[in-house]
């Protein structure tokens, strides 16, 4: 026997893999649906309406659509990168969901099943490794299509991910200094029937919340796509599904690094006020890691919102302000907190 | 310099102040405005299913009249292309034959009646200058077409349908509007 | 062979195959490409000895940053095999040969000398990798080092402002 690992988990696990994929993907999907209901709500308009109820399978239709649409890949690119970019942008989007804590344990015919693909100890790093290489993504893509537009979108979206990634982890420091893990199971639990990180770092969460907007390269920090500009910016050259994976990784990229500050911040899957070891004994365990489950959804489409909420009102920064608020302000506010913050560790741990 | 408008406002160029620095306050203030719009309601009128009514002074694609009894009111004089700015109305006048009273009301009507839909601006002269109360402007659009000669309207097209014969589709092409006599 | 042994050769060979390429391919942005190939597989290894800080260091730092600062200057400056100054001379090809034979020359000596037993890989056990011991370790027993090499990085941090800002 080749492989002496326990063939129920590779199950478990695959089962849980193509779960959770497959619900980013529609999530995704519909979160399109939801950006231009958004919008059209807070312009006073009525949005996608036409198609089925509510216009419920716009989503099916764009995509339809984009599937149906002429390929056309430049004469003069490199054929393997222009195809290899949308594709990165995609997995690394989908594979940031690895580590994120769904919920608590379910028991299913008799085995415990943990609601979270992996519970890799250094979790909160394997985010950071991902979102680092996902600028790969934007960046082949756009030299590969051999045109100037798409190359200064995938500069510009690639030293805006590397310049906010610094800021991002200094404040992500000061957490891990409070929590004293790195995995984000561990953080979660922590937060369980205590205070939610966000109230122990306002500050360090200011910084995150404005850093990840810039890692997603979504407005106010589109300049990567600034239309005006540069004129799709770096997916300029693509078209058919390939534009759209482009399109749909951004949407992934929100809903997952929403889950992210979910688990980090805002206490994951605990159910604010309500004693969660109490509700197990009463509610049973399955019920209660679905309810979990729903809590965490919920809380992370609501910061889903927040983010198209941002895009409708908020104007795009110019490239000089962006560097700025970057390097200038974010980055000394979360070396400050993160200095403060260890200072008053060390003064209640002294003391 | 006098001002152009009262509601002029001079540009305050003080430094901001650390607050205002700060863009956290300005943002939020912004938000909750995006946030309150979204409980208004939208003013959209979904076309198909609904339509705004007409204002009572529309003018719209011309139709030709007929009287009670669905003789044709036109006699072909002339008057109408006569006042049309746009020259969009073209006509050949014929005599009434023996037999043919029922069809048209007076000795003299019009053989061949022309509108360019494309020449035409609305603007409602011909009904004006009209002295047998034959052309009126109604509630409805010139519907698009693929090609210029679908908007020349021939007679046909213009005629109101014979109240006599086709009551129902008369009462509808005659619309909501009072008639003026 | 288990499976970490087959996971050793394969990531072995992605490292050494991505390594070749790197200097064999002619277009400079696909040799980048190549050294992240490399630098991922050098990453598979870390995780092979149970050093997953390292291993996922070596992605954010290495394969992250600094190689996206490489593809930078590379595409900004649109190298490729017509822009390459033409290698006239032919003395510096046998020289560089010779120079890397007498490298790996050396390497195979100090290698061969080396006794193998003592340096076994620990294989999937061992937590020195982990980021509680690192941590520990580098504030303990190699403090200064730590720190000479932090000051190292803030002279460095501190240069590259003073040349930026030279027209100033």
């Amino acid at each position: 026997m080749l492989l002496t690992i326990d063939l129920g988990l590779i199950i478990e696990k695959l089962v849980l893999i193509i779960v959770v994929v497959m619900s980013s993907l529609v999530i995704a999907m519909y979160a399109t649906y939801a950006e231009r209901k958004v919008a059209a709500v807070m312009q006073d308009r009525i949005g996608p309406n036409r198609a089925g109820p509510f216009g419920l399978f716009q989503p099916l239709a764009d995509g339809l659509k984009l599937f149906f649409k002429e390929e056309i890949i430049p004469n003069f690119s490199s054929k393997f990168l222009f195809i290899l970019g949308p594709s990165l942008a995609m997995l690394t989007a989908m594979m940031t969901s690895a580590v994120i804590p769904w919920g608590d344990t379910i028991t299913l015919f008799g085995r415990e099943i943990h609601l979270q693909i992996a519970d890799i100890n250094i979790g909160i790093l394997y985010v950071f490794g991902v979102v680092s290489m996902g600028v790969y993504g934007i960046m082949i893509g756009a030299w590969a299509s051999n045109n100037k537009f798409s190359l200064m979108g995938g500069l510009r979206a690639a030293s805006q991910i590397i310049s906010y990634e610094l800021a991002m982890g200094i404040a992500l420091i000061a957490l891990l200094m409070v929590t004293g893990t790195l995995s984000l199971k561990a953080m979660v639990v922590g937060q369980m029937d205590g205070i939610w990180n966000v109230i122990k770092q306002p500050l360090g969460f200011v910084i995150f919340i404005i850093c990840v907007f810039a890692e997603c390269n979504r407005t106010p920090f589109d300049l990567a796509e600034a239309e005006n500009e540069l004129i799709g910016g770096y997916h300029t050259e693509y078209s058919s599904m390939k534009l759209g994976f482009y399109l749909f990784a951004e949407y992934i990229n929100m809903f997952v690094s929403s889950a992210v500050m979910v688990s980090l911040f805002f206490g994951g899957y605990d159910i604010p006020f309500l004693n969660d070891a109490h509700a197990v004994e009463t509610y049973g365990q399955n019920w209660m890691a679905v309810w979990h489950i729903i809590m965490f959804l919920g809380k992370s489409f609501f910061f889903v919102y927040f983010f198209m909420w941002v895009r409708w009102t908020i104007p795009r920064f110019r490239y000089d302000q962006l560097m700025n608020l970057g390097w200038k302000k974010l980055l000394p506010l979360a070396l400050i907190n993160m200095l403060v913050t260890g200072a008053v560790i060390l003064y209640f741990t002294t003391k | 310099m006098q001002a152009l408008t009262s509601r002029a406002k001079p540009v305050d160029r003080r430094p901001m102040s650390l607050l205002e620095r700060a863009y956290l306050p300005a943002i939020f203030k912004g938000m909750s405005i995006t946030f309150g719009h979204m409980f208004k309601k939208a003013p959209t009128i979904r076309y198909p299913e609904q339509t705004r009514p007409f204002s009572p002074v529309f003018r719209g694609l011309h139709i030709l009249n007929r009287d009670e009894q669905g003789r044709e009111n036109c006699t072909a004089c002339g008057l109408c292309a006569v006042a049309c700015p746009a020259e969009a109305i073209t006509m050949e006048a014929a005599e009434r034959k023996a037999g043919e009273e029922n069809l048209y009301r007076e000795e003299k009507y019009a053989a061949k009646y022309e509108i360019n839909m494309l020449r035409c601006i609305f603007c409602g002269l011909c009904e004006e200058a009209c002295p047998k109360d034959a052309i009126y402007l109604s509630e409805t659009f010139a519907p698009a077409n693929f090609q210029r000669k679908g908007f020349i309207y021939s007679k046909d097209d213009l005629l109101i349908p014979n109240p006599v014969t086709e009551p129902e589709a008369y009462a509808k092409a005659k619309g909501g509007r009072v008639a003026v006599k | 062979m288990n499976v970490i042994q087959i996971l050793f050769l394969f990531l072995s060979a992605v490292a050494l195959g991505g390594a070749i390429m790197v200097v064999a391919s002619k277009n400079p942005v696909h040799s980048i490409l190549y050294l992240i190939i490399t630098f991922f597989a050098i990453s598979g290894h870390y995780i092979l000895l149970n050093a997953q800080f390292l291993a996922i260091v070596n992605v954010i730092v290495y394969a992250g940053a600094i190689m996206v600062l490489f593809l930078f200057v590379v595409m900004l400056m649109n190298l490729n095999a017509e822009s390459a100054p033409p290698q006239k001379n032919k003395y510096i090809l046998y020289g560089g040969t010779i120079a890397g034979a007498s490298l790996m020359l050396v390497l195979v000596s100090a290698l061969k000398q080396t006794t193998q037993g003592n340096h076994r890989m620990l294989v999937n056990s061992g937590a020195g990798g982990l980021i509680e011991n690192l941590g520990k370790v580098l504030f303990t027993d190699y403090v200064f080092p730590f720190e000479i090499s932090s000051v190292l990085f803030l002279s460095a941090m501190i240069g590259a402002v003073v040349i930026s800002k030279k027209e100033a």
